[in-house]
């Protein structure tokens, strides 16, 4: 077989990846609300109840991918984590000699995969039904925006998913997914929420996220992309750092 | 066999859960082409052990070392399979999707066909995990842990859910490692089993090395006999007697259980000239842990 050939460690790798993707596409709990629910508001807030505004289309198409996005890294880390150290699998894999990381690594491959996935869903109900027009360097940015800030959710899932225990990551997860996705501006526009709320948006790594998304379809509210970037970066960072820790402290 | 080196040994290992001492100072070697069986009862430090030497778990004095480096590096994971007491496998996936994983980590892996064969799965490799019985999931997870041909395998208390033709198998599948050359260390409930299997036994209580050795040995290490026989003689006369620790009536038959078992057998031959088949066994390992374990009870109780 030619698999026997490739390095050991890639063929784990692979292998892995293999497993993650075969794990979530099995479980619709999962794979449908993740996809379903970005797709489901943007029908209902930028086609249904939106009477035809190009502007709230395009807007809404960069906030809900942003707030699909941050949905698929946050569940699809933390919950299966979290249900994996609970049930043993986790101390099992340490005594196996698959490469340190490759979970991870697989888990965060699959994270990309279903931003990209969003990315396409939401593209194309926005170029259809909400009657979005963008140039071909708007589409791919976007996309290329979402599939590289899954990374810090995903790590702030994992985190949370290290921490609590599989039935109650779904719980607090959501906690702190609907009401970050609020007050960072990826339901509605910062500017109808209070100003006091709008003016702590910054505090949530979803709003930077949010920025750099609408950046692409030039409807931000004008801050910097690098500063958006290196705190989604910095995020990012923290959060693997933090979970990794968690996870290899010995006993 | 003697003579080899130790492929695992630990050696004064202490750990310590809080003001629990999980494992006070316990000396263990694990040899080439030998199954060591840990006894003990839950709460012993069994499954404790295990874990420092598969490296889940760091020692907090005394050492550690698996094929002469610490536990747990990536070279010695490569040579390690193992068995845990509670190891959920993700329920979506199916049999042989779980074995070609493991599989991939190793660097001369068994065969799928090898390891469906040995681990008794046959019919099995496209069924989901989660939705087989819990003595298939148990087979499952003997069929990872020696999937990757290891030299030395964990199996913590692999049988628990095991039906009797299961068992069996999983035993047949260990002889056939061990006897090619591969070192075992076994913890059990069930004490037929480090009966049948073990090379050597190891007793654990309350985190200390009670006994080890040959099973021979540790059964030795208790001169208690169980006597057999037929007699009129009331039970709880006999149990009075010097050097019986007990002895019960079942129908026909006495059953006595006594320390040592010449004296007593002339007593009962003196007392009923009718007593008749007479029967004399040395204690079994299952006595030898009792008298090992209570003893050390004791002991502590005295303290």
């Amino acid at each position: 077989m030619h698999t026997t050939t490739l390095r050991a460690p890639l063929r784990a790798h692979l292998a892995e990846a293999r497993c993650e993707l075969v794990r979530l596409a099995r479980e619709p709990a999962f794979g449908v609300p993740v996809l379903a629910f970005p797709a489901m508001f943007y029908l209902l807030f930028a086609v249904v109840l939106n009477r035809g505004n190009p502007g709230a289309a395009a807007y809404l198409l960069a906030s809900y991918g942003a707030f699909g996005v941050v949905g698929a890294a946050l569940f699809g880390f933390g919950v299966t984590i979290a249900m994996d150290r609970e049930r043993g699998y986790l101390r099992l894999r340490r005594t196996l000699p698959t490469p340190p990381g490759s979970m991870l690594l697989a888990k965060m491959a699959m994270a990309v995969l279903f931003a990209a996935a969003i990315s396409l869903l939401l593209a194309t109900l926005a170029a259809t039904a909400g009657g979005v027009r963008l140039a071909p360097a708007q589409w791919a940015g976007l996309a290329l925006v979402n599939m590289a800030g899954v990374l810090p959710f995903a790590a702030i899932g994992l985190w949370v998913g290290t921490l609590v225990g599989g039935n109650a990551a779904p719980a607090l997860l959501n906690v702190l997914y609907l009401p970050m996705s609020f007050l960072s501006g990826l339901w509605m526009p910062l500017s109808m929420l209070p100003d006091w709320l709008a003016g702590i948006a910054p505090a949530w790594p979803a709003y930077h996220l949010g920025q750099l998304a609408l950046k692409v379809v030039g409807h931000d509210d004008g801050g910097r992309a690098w500063v958006h970037a290196a705190v989604l970066a910095l995020v990012a960072v923290v959060f693997f750092a933090l979970a990794r820790r968690r996870l290899h402290a010995a006993e | 066999m003697e003579s080899t080196r130790p492929l695992a040994v630990l050696r004064g290992a202490c750990k310590r859960y809080g003001a629990t001492r999980a494992l006070d100072g316990v000396d263990l070697q694990l040899r080439a082409g030998q199954v060591t069986s840990l006894l003990g009862v839950n709460g012993a430090g069994k499954s404790t052990a295990v874990g420092l030497l598969l490296g889940l778990l760091a020692a907090d004095a005394g050492e550690v070392s698996v094929f002469g480096q610490a536990p747990g590096s990536l070279d010695v994971r490569r040579r390690c399979g193992a068995m845990l007491q509670s190891a959920a496998l993700p329920e979506r996936l199916q049999v042989g999707e779980l074995l070609d994983m493991v599989r991939a980590g190793y660097p001369q892996p068994r065969s799928v066909a090898d390891c469906v064969a040995l681990a008794g799965l046959d019919g099995l490799v496209g069924r989901r995990y989660g939705k087989l019985s819990g003595g298939q999931q148990r087979r499952v997870q003997f069929a990872l842990a020696i999937c990757g041909r290891p030299r030395l395998l964990f199996l913590d208390e692999p049988t628990t859910g095991l039906d009797i033709d299961a068992r069996q198998g999983l035993w047949a599948a260990v002889r056939e490692l061990v006897a090619d050359g591969s070192a075992v260390l076994l913890t059990t409930h069930y004490l037929e089993e480090a009966e049948a299997l073990s090379d050597r036994v190891a007793v654990l209580d309350g985190g200390r090395l009670v006994a080890e050795g040959s099973v021979d040995e540790v059964r030795a290490r208790v001169s208690l006999r169980r006597i057999q026989c037929r007699s009129r003689l009331a039970a709880d006369v006999v149990a009075q007697w010097p050097g019986v620790v007990e002895a019960v009536r079942e129908g026909e038959a006495l059953r006595i259980v006594a320390e040592p078992a010449e004296p007593v057998v002339r007593r009962l031959l003196d007392a009923d000239p009718g007593t008749c088949d007479l029967e004399i066994r040395r204690a079994g390992l299952a006595d030898a842990f009792l008298a090992l374990t209570r003893s050390t009870d004791a002991l502590q109780e005295a303290a």
